[in-house]
């Protein structure tokens, strides 16, 4: 990955609201996110993380407001976007019917790409799945799963990773990969927005902490500033006092 | 302005029932109860009106994301099946004591309530789709499928019942298009056109306010 | 060129998927095996009037299955969330159309041959003259029926009570293709030439041609989440 430019905000969003009928998920939100930072997204259940992460992977629009990365905005220039965003989220992105070969196989092809096997199968060795290369995804475990995802992710050279959650139902040995492979990410120059439930190891690989209470930023400060404690309660003050 | 609409709406109506009753001639062999042709007639032209308002509000919503052009379609396909409603159950009125049966498969009626059931559909889409945007985007295209289906169902059904076989039943209308008869038609069909117009501008409204409520 | 890649590409995905899993072709075949016993069961006694209902029952068990088959034909993009990742995939979407079409239109003529077969041997039909006639039509109609319940069945994948709306909405737009391929097989199986249908085939075209560009025109905004 070549090395970017790290003055430039790769993330930018400004101003923006979510409503999903007459609920109001997102109430005004402002974040930047610079290449080769790694920001942590935290908040109570309910406060828009997901959604925030969804509309800039632009597979929500915004109701309201503005969501860039790398100036492109994310509802009108999607498919510009699209080439540039690796999402990590809930679902693995796979099929659990074929072998992971197979997978990053189509997912070359339905690029537009042919699959040169070599190379994919190098990716696979990059995040040590070569000898599952022929085995069917769905006798992997969790933490294979997310390799691959990330493998067959990774193939596309994103510049801005949005990442749900990553570190869940992870063993320690893959968390262990997983920080690794983030802090090589942003050493590259790439950004990563992650959102975190987690105040463990996890946010380590984060320089930097924007909290949500009820679809606003209400933190936004470099790691460490606050304690576990103080966080929580931050959370309960803007839960309470929703909206 | 809806209120201005509302009133010539109901003049329309009004003017329509004088002609229906008063100026348009009785029948010979039906009798009075012919002269619900005068809502079951105009009913369906303005119903397959309101589904081209769909159509046309369904491909404007695609290409812009405005919500105006998705209330639009969702006021004007409420209103057609309301209307295609009405034409159907007239039928069924008209023809209990014409012919001795609530309803026949002849062609017009058959593709009546295949159109009715497609836009009924239209409806269900937007009610069973829990995000309203989304539920918003698949009507469009539900109605821009169903839509373009409403010649391909009128043809296909015609064909059906007239190729092979006579027509069971034709419908009784009018013998010719007598002046007075066809003045009657035509101001019961601007009547319900103006009044249908005014129940799309409120229901507009209504989706507009429900929107507004949460931005 | 891409393009066509790329909806190969999945046509070889949800076809090795199968293979594998082996779900949905076997619940479809099942089914049409049971239609025929049920078919036999109700109307098997008078042999006259099974002969007259034959062309509809023939297209009543393939569409039948097909309602089965076309709407599972996305519940596996749901899973592990595939769907989105195909959204995310840079490229013209509606590759996944033109892709998923091609799977369900292999679908639908197996579930046709089959049945097909079945009549002719458990119900002492014969086909050979109208043989070459009638592929056609099953042709023109498969497609049109695939065209609509592809699109469809994309929508109903993420709504609540998929089993129930896909067969709601399906039905009443496949009316005028149901009429065709109906009226057709029978005039066909009773022996008329094919210039007899011709109108017929005519509207079979015009609604493929109409279900395929509404496909492809509005397909990927279906895939927007």
């Amino acid at each position: 990955m070549a090395r970017l430019a790290t003055s430039d905000a790769l993330i930018q969003v400004t101003g923006l609201r979510k409503a999903y009928g007459t609920t109001l998920v997102l109430d005004g939100v402002d974040l930047s996110v610079r290449g080769g930072e790694a920001v942590g997204l935290l908040g109570p259940n309910g406060a828009g993380k997901t959604t925030l992460l969804k509309i800039l992977a632009t597979v929500a629009r915004p109701t309201r407001g503005d969501a860039r990365i790398a100036g492109h905005d994310c509802a009108r220039d999607a498919e510009r976007v699209r080439g540039l965003v690796g999402l990590v989220a809930h679902g693995t992105h796979l099929y659990d019917d074929l072998t992971a070969l197979e997978n990053l196989k189509f997912w070359r092809r339905f690029a537009g790409e042919r699959p040169d096997v070599e190379a994919l199968r190098g990716a696979l060795a990059e995040v040590e799945l070569d000898d599952c290369a022929d085995l069917r995804v769905r006798t992997f475990s969790a933490g294979m799963k997310r390799r691959l995802s990330l493998a067959r992710m990774l193939i596309t050279r994103p510049r801005v990773l949005l990442l749900d959650e990553p570190f869940s139902s992870l063993d320690q040995g893959a968390r262990k990969w997983l920080e690794q492979y983030l802090h090589a990410f942003t050493a590259a120059g790439g950004a990563i927005l992650m959102a975190t439930h987690a105040f463990g190891r996890e946010l380590d690989v984060a320089s930097r902490l924007v909290i949500l209470g009820a679809g606003r930023v209400i933190a936004d400060l470099p790691r460490g500033t606050l304690s576990a404690d103080a966080i929580h309660r931050l959370y309960a003050l803007h839960t309470e006092d929703a909206r | 302005m809806s209120r201005w609409l509302g009133l010539v709406a109901t003049l329309g109506v009004l003017a329509g029932l004088v002609m229906a009753f008063g100026v348009a001639p009785r029948e010979m062999t039906q009798g009075n109860v012919q002269r619900i042709m005068y809502v079951h007639v105009p009913a369906v032209w303005v119903a397959y009106l309101a589904f081209l308002a769909v159509f046309v509000a369904s491909i404007m919503y695609l290409w812009t994301r405005a919500a105006g052009a998705d209330w639009t379609a969702h006021a004007a396909a409420e209103v057609g099946v309301v209307f295609l409603g009405v034409n159907i159950a007239t039928g069924a009125i008209w023809g209990k004591p014409t012919w001795g049966t609530w309803w026949t498969w002849d062609a017009r009626l058959t593709s009546v309530a295949v159109v009715f059931v497609i836009f009924v559909g239209y409806l269900l889409v937007r009610q069973m789709t829990d995000d309203p945007e989304r539920g918003a985007r698949f009507a469009a295209v539900v109605g821009i499928v169903g839509a373009l289906n409403i010649p391909l169902v009128h043809f296909s059904v015609y064909w059906w019942r007239t190729l092979h076989q006579p027509p069971t039943f034709a419908k009784p209308g009018p013998a010719a298009a007598s002046g007075a008869i066809g003045m009657a038609l035509l101001v019961n069909f601007i009547g319900l056109l103006l009044l249908s117009a005014y129940f799309i501008a409120k229901r507009y409204a209504l989706l507009r306010a429900q929107q507004e409520a949460t931005a | 060129m891409t393009f066509l890649r790329r909806a190969w590409a999945v046509t070889w995905k949800d076809v090795l998927v199968e293979r594998r899993s082996k779900e949905t072709v076997n619940a479809v075949l099942f089914f049409s095996v049971l239609l025929l016993f049920v078919f036999e069961f109700t109307l098997g006694a008078d042999r006259e009037r099974l002969a007259a209902v034959l062309p509809g029952l023939l297209w009543l068990g393939v569409l039948l299955a097909a309602l089965l088959g076309l709407g599972r034909s996305f519940v596996l993009e749901r899973e592990n969330d595939c769907w989105e990742a195909l959204l995310l995939t840079p490229g013209d979407k509606s590759a996944v159309y033109v892709g998923k079409l091609a799977g369900n239109l292999l679908l639908m003529a197996l579930v046709e041959a089959v049945v097909l077969t079945l009549f002719t041997v458990f119900m002492n039909v014969d086909v050979a003259r109208a043989l070459p006639g009638l592929v056609l039509v099953l042709a023109l109609g498969t497609l049109g029926i695939a065209a609509v319940g592809t699109l469809f069945g994309a929508m109903t994948a993420h709504v609540r009570a998929r089993e129930l709306l896909f067969p709601v909405l399906l039905l009443p737009v496949l009316v005028p293709v149901l009429l065709a391929i109906v009226k057709s097989t029978e005039s066909l199986m009773a022996g008329e030439p094919l210039g007899v249908v011709s109108h017929w085939l005519k509207l079979l075209i015009a609604a493929d041609v109409i279900y395929v560009v509404a496909g492809l025109l509005t397909f990927d905004v279906l895939l927007e989440g």
